[in-house]
């Protein structure tokens, strides 16, 4: 207080007082005739001059300053004619910043005052123009240090950081650019900039100062969603700023720590969204999250496990700076156990998004990659607790991409606190994505330099690890003259005497694969296994050979399809599965009821692998796709049949390739019914699946409640469950036209009930897809008929799973359902017409 | 127009297994009869008639596991056997007899046939693959003490021993091991110093068997894959690639340069023989009459060039005997 004490502007200044009295009394008198108009200009005058006598604005003292301001509204209350152009706007931008600013924008504000508010909007640009917003921010700021009125503050702040909004409301949209947000807050930035600097000088000439106020308008203009422009602005400068001197350090984690606890989150969050790495965001906030409770809640709660938009960078940012500490590190330390308690969650798994769990397990490896030796060796035996119950119930997911997840977050946890002992290994394929996630595991922070190995030591020790390659390379390199040596012999020592036999017949060795079907099983059957090559091609050439001969396929049908359903790969054919799954369907098509008959009833039975039966139920897809599809005129039969088989096959890791079948369907059902009846005729023939549809169904749809030793659909064996309904909707769909239509829907639509709240999302997909099909398969008024009850329970589930959801592909499935019925709602409306 | 390429001369019928090995023993004055060892996976050894064209004897030292390697030790009274007993046999068949005089116990699991080498009247040198994976042990015989144990450096990786080949330049000059790896590479090795002397890598698959003519200094190796690879030493004991065959089909199971090193033969994985001409490696003959991959092949030791004969041994159980290029 003795620095204010100090300051002249509290004596009260002889001269100013009564030039501010004339003045207003000139304004009063405004109006009244050129000579009065003199009279107010020459008083204008000696207002500035007295002003800038007494040492300009900041000068001023309480008394002054009331004086001034009513100086100022009567100037702005004054009819324009009155004001001499030129110099009263000059009295604004001279006058004490922050007065001025109030004055300008309750006239602004104020309907029919003596300014225009084109006028006033002009001399606010210039008032920007002129930098009088820092000299305002810096006017405040010497105030607060003499405890000024915090209500009075307030009303400022929000007036600077709304003035946008004012002069664009006031203005219609016709407001000059500098007003428009992406132009202003930059401004505003700048201006915070310079009074910083201020400040900066202020400090380090021993001065006091206070910051709380320039936090206070960064933190509103945060919470107004400009963090983009205003810190796109601040923490380029004050990365440079804060490099290496230590008060800005101090006045930049000042600034962020007087933010009020309300604006805290969005300043949080803009400064870890744009700084450009964790040292300097380390630099910026400083021990904030240790100091400020919200500031705590924000970075390790809430954007770690609440919200889960943020990029990668961001998470590496925020750890990063968590790591960078002593006192941080306790938090990092906390943020992996409840990572990992969330990860490890089986609850969680099941409710959660896919986005989340990956961002959780981004966080999780980034964590990972800031530990130290001894944090792993204190938290080993957690994080292995943690990381074997994750990994379990992300094995058991359905979804591939769940159980990749699970497989590369266990691995790098593992790779982690097993240094010396073996580490956990899956087989898995790799893609951008498991790369990604592997790659922030090995990450070092960026401020140590990574690239930094040099090449030709590396080179040396793979040099020094393979001794005699690069020398006997070299040797292969001296052999050609070497051999150019021998050439010259050639006269004396030539093969010519001798003279060699045909060989026209040395052709590439083919085993020659069985001709009859008979044959073939015997030679799947044998238990020979010197035969390997003839039993490769066997099973390559099976599908054409039970294609070419149907009536002697059907006489061993059943036994050919048994031998097939247990044939396993003895030797590394490419493609064995697809050959294998080829012939099955061959001969299914072939002889459909007793093969279908076969394989259904061996779906149920025990002792098959889940591979086994999943591998059943492709088969029976596959078929009655072939079954149902139209053949032309029987030339394109096979290749017909074979597209699809691939592409399903593909897709057979996950539900997408039955999804796309169904979903290319459901687009084009959807808008035939929009356009009304331009039905286009496919080459007619009679649907092969109609007579057995029902062999394929009924069986399978019959005994999934009831449990196995060995297989236990409703139990763990969801993945089986999910594969079922998604075959029973694609049977469903393929037996549009058929007469068992309804009561197979009949059966689904039980079937789905029962289970309509499985908490496997990949299940609830493939309900969802039987909902579909049954809506596209069976006939309208049949539908309304039969299972009017029905379909509204179903409705109102499908608009609850369709909002509540966590799976976005069931809340997409749901919502296609829902279009579907509706347009069935507008189809019987149209009807009865 | 060439001629089609000849049938067998005769087949041999009756191992009731598949074939491993043949070793011709013709080279016996007149009143001897020539004959054909061959040892079969049910761990026989068949000793054939080549008069009678059937078996004399059969030998059955390896508790019926498959014999892989059989050698005559001088005449064809002493002979070796090598079995997946894991252990080597020396037989004596003189006058009738069929006893096994001595055995020596490898302790090796794979299928690396040894090689015998007569150093001095009575003695012989023998180098097989030993109990640790990377290592080939070389045996005086028949006192059974061993002269050395041949150990890659550290850290090189070259994998099982496959095929080994000991040979001397001449008569009483230090003998050298040329051995090819699992990594398919070939190393030279110096028998009496224990030391690599070169190392040449020659497939990339692991070399299956190998032969070297100690008069041109080159060798010949075959892999898993579908080509031969030539190679040469050259004064300074160092191995180098001198041309590579490409084949028609992958896979080679032996190769074997006929001692007067005109012509070669390889056994086929495609159920083939092959007969090249060693100088230029021209292809000369292919003789398709297996219907299973050939084992191996054999060039008999007649005294007189015209009676030469080959014999191929073959998993379908039959040994094949042909007479070829045996004028030249």
């Amino acid at each position: 207080m003795a620095a204010v004490a100090e300051r002249p502007g509290l004596i009260l200044d002889p001269r100013l007082e009564p030039v501010l009295r004339d003045a207003v009394a000139a304004l009063g008198r405004a109006g009244a005739g050129a000579e009065a108009e003199a009279g107010l200009a020459a008083a204008l005058g000696a207002v500035r001059a007295a002003l800038a006598a007494a040492g300009g604005p900041a000068a001023l003292g309480e008394r002054e300053r009331a004086l001034f301001g009513a100086f100022l509204r009567s100037l702005a209350r004054a009819p324009g004619a009155a004001r001499p152009e030129g110099v009263w706007q000059r009295c604004f931008l001279e006058g004490p910043p922050g007065l001025v600013f109030c004055v300008l924008l309750e006239s602004l504000g104020s309907a029919g005052s003596g300014l225009d508010p084109r006028e006033v909007v002009g001399v606010l640009e210039q008032f920007l123009q002129e930098g009088r917003l820092s000299a305002l921010l810096w006017e405040v700021c010497q105030q607060q240090a003499q405890a000024g009125c915090p209500e009075l503050q307030d009303v400022l702040i929000n007036k600077i950081v709304c003035l946008p909004e004012h002069v664009s409301n006031k203005l219609q949209g016709k407001n000059p650019p500098v007003f428009f947000p992406q132009n202003y807050f930059p401004l505003l930035g700048d201006a915070i900039l310079q009074v910083l600097e201020k400040i900066s000088d202020s400090l380090r000439g021993g001065l006091d100062c206070s910051i709380s106020f320039v936090s206070h308008v960064l933190g509103k203009v945060c919470i107004h969603g400009r963090q983009k422009e205003i810190l796109g602005v601040l923490v380029p400068c004050l990365t440079d700023l804060t490099k290496s001197d230590c008060i800005w350090q101090r006045i930049c984690w000042r600034l962020v720590e007087c933010v009020p606890d309300r604006w805290m989150e969005a300043v949080v969050l803009g400064f870890v969204q744009r700084a450009p790495g964790a040292d300097v965001l380390s630099r910026l906030l400083g021990n904030l999250v240790v100091k400020n409770k919200k500031a705590q809640f924000v970075v390790t709660q809430k954007m770690l496990l609440l919200q889960y938009g943020h990029t990668t960078e961001v998470l590496q940012n925020l750890l990063g700076y968590l790591s960078l500490d002593g006192l941080r590190r306790t938090l990092l330390l906390r943020v992996l156990q409840e990572l990992l308690e969330t990860w490890s969650s089986s609850s969680a798994v099941k409710h959660s998004t896919a986005e989340q769990q990956l961002y959780i397990s981004k966080a999780i490896l980034i964590c990972l990659s800031h530990l130290k030796e001894p944090e792993i060796e204190t938290h080993r035996q957690e994080l292995l607790t943690s990381m074997m119950e994750g990994v379990k119930c992300r094995l058991d997911s359905s979804l591939p991409q769940q159980r990749r997840l699970g497989m590369v977050v266990a691995e790098s946890i593992s790779l982690k606190i097993n240094t010396e002992g073996p580490v956990l290994k899956f087989e898995y394929e790799e893609d951008d994505e498991t790369r990604e996630l592997k790659f922030l595991l090995v990450q070092t922070p960026s401020f140590c330099n990574v690239p930094s190995l040099p090449d030709d030591d590396r080179s040396e020790k793979a040099g020094a690890a393979l001794p005699l390659v690069p020398e006997s390379n070299e040797k292969s390199h001296a052999a050609a003259p070497v051999m150019s040596n021998e050439e010259s012999d050639t006269e004396f020592d030539s093969d010519d005497d001798l003279i060699p036999y045909d060989m026209s017949e040395d052709k590439e060795l083919k085993i020659k694969a069985p001709v009859y079907i008979r044959d073939c099983i015997e030679v799947l059957t044998g238990s020979r296994t010197e035969d390997v090559d003839k039993w490769e091609a066997t099973v390559k050439a099976l599908e054409s050979l039970v294609r070419k001969n149907p009536a002697a396929t059907r006489e061993v049908s059943v036994e050919l399809a048994k031998i097939l359903l247990h044939l396993e790969e003895k030797t590394c054919i490419e493609g064995f599965v697809e050959l294998r799954q080829r012939a099955q369907v061959a001969v299914l098509t072939t002889d459909p009821i007793p093969v279908a008959k076969y394989l259904t009833s061996q779906f149920y039975s025990l002792n098959y692998s889940l591979r086994q039966r999943m591998d059943i139920l492709d088969v029976l897809v596959l078929a009655a796709q072939e079954l149902s599809c139209p053949k032309f005129l029987g030339k394109t039969k096979h290749s017909g049949a074979q597209k699809p088989c691939i592409q399903l096959l593909q897709g057979s890791d996950s539900s997408k390739g039955w999804r796309r079948v169904v979903d290319e369907r459901i687009k084009n059902k959807t808008r035939r019914l929009d356009k009304g009846q331009c039905h286009v005729e496919l080459a007619s023939r009679p649907n092969e699946f109609n007579s057995v549809a029902g062999y394929f169904f009924f069986p399978l749809i019959q005994h999934f409640d009831r449990p196995l030793t060995t297989f236990d659909l409703l139990g763990e064996d969801h993945l089986v469950l999910g594969r079922l309904a998604h075959t029973l909707a694609i049977l469903m769909y393929l037996a549009v036209n058929t007469v068992a239509v309804t009561a197979m829907g009949k059966a689904l639509l039980e079937f789905v009930w029962a289970l309509r709240f499985h908490t496997d999302s990949y299940v609830r997909q493939g309900l969802l897809s039987c909902i579909s099909s049954l809506l596209l398969s069976v006939p309208t008024e049949r539908i309304l008929a039969d299972m009017t009850e029905e379909l509204l329970e179903t409705q109102s589930w499908l608009g609850d799973v369709m909002e509540k959801d966590p799976d976005g592909d069931c809340r997409r499935l749901a919502l296609q359902n829902l279009l579907l019925m509706e347009n069935l709602k507008k189809k019987l409306e149209v009807v009865p017409s | 127009m060439a001629l089609p390429p000849p049938d067998p001369q005769f087949v041999l019928r009756g191992t009731g297994a598949a074939v491993h090995i043949l070793h011709f023993s013709c080279g016996g004055p007149e009143p001897d009869i020539p004959l054909l060892f061959s040892g079969s996976e049910s761990g026989f050894i068949h000793v054939w008639n080549l008069r009678t064209h059937r078996v004399d004897t059969a030998l059955d030292g390896h508790g019926r596991k498959s014999v892989y390697c059989v050698e005559t030790m001088g005449g064809k009274d002493r002979l070796l056997s090598q079995g997946r007993d894991q252990r080597i046999c020396l037989w004596d068949l003189a006058e009738g007899r069929t006893s096994v005089t001595d055995s020596v116990f490898t302790e090796h699991v794979g299928f690396c046939r040894c090689s015998l080498l007569k150093v001095a009247q009575g003695r012989w040198l023998m180098a097989m693959a030993a109990r640790s994976l990377e290592e080939v042990q070389i045996l005086e015989l028949p006192s059974k003490t061993s002269v050395c144990t041949l150990k890659p450096e550290v850290g090189a990786k070259l994998g099982m021993p496959m095929c080994l080949k000991l040979w001397q330049l001449s008569c009483g000059s230090q003998p050298v091991l040329l051995a090819g790896y699992e990594d398919g590479s070939v190393v030279l090795w110096n028998v009496s110093m224990g030391k690599a002397l070169s190392q040449l890598i020659c497939h990339q698959e692991p070399v299956m068997s190998l032969d070297f003519d100690s008069e041109k200094a080159k060798g010949i190796s075959g892999s898993s894959e579908k080509v031969l690879s030539i190679w040469s030493l050259n004064e300074q004991q160092n191995l180098q690639v001198y041309k590579t065959h490409e084949l028609v089909n992958a896979g080679i199971s032996d190769i074997t340069i006929r001692p007067d090193k005109k012509i070669l033969a390889t056994a086929g994985w495609d159920h083939r023989i092959r007969i090249f001409g060693w100088k230029k490696l021209k292809p000369l003959a292919v003789l398709d009459y297996h219907t299973a991959t050939v084992h191996c092949v054999s060039f008999s030791d007649h005294s007189n060039p015209r009676e030469r004969l080959l014999a191929a041994g073959s998993k379908d159980q039959r040994i094949s005997v042909w007479s070829i290029y045996a004028q030249t």
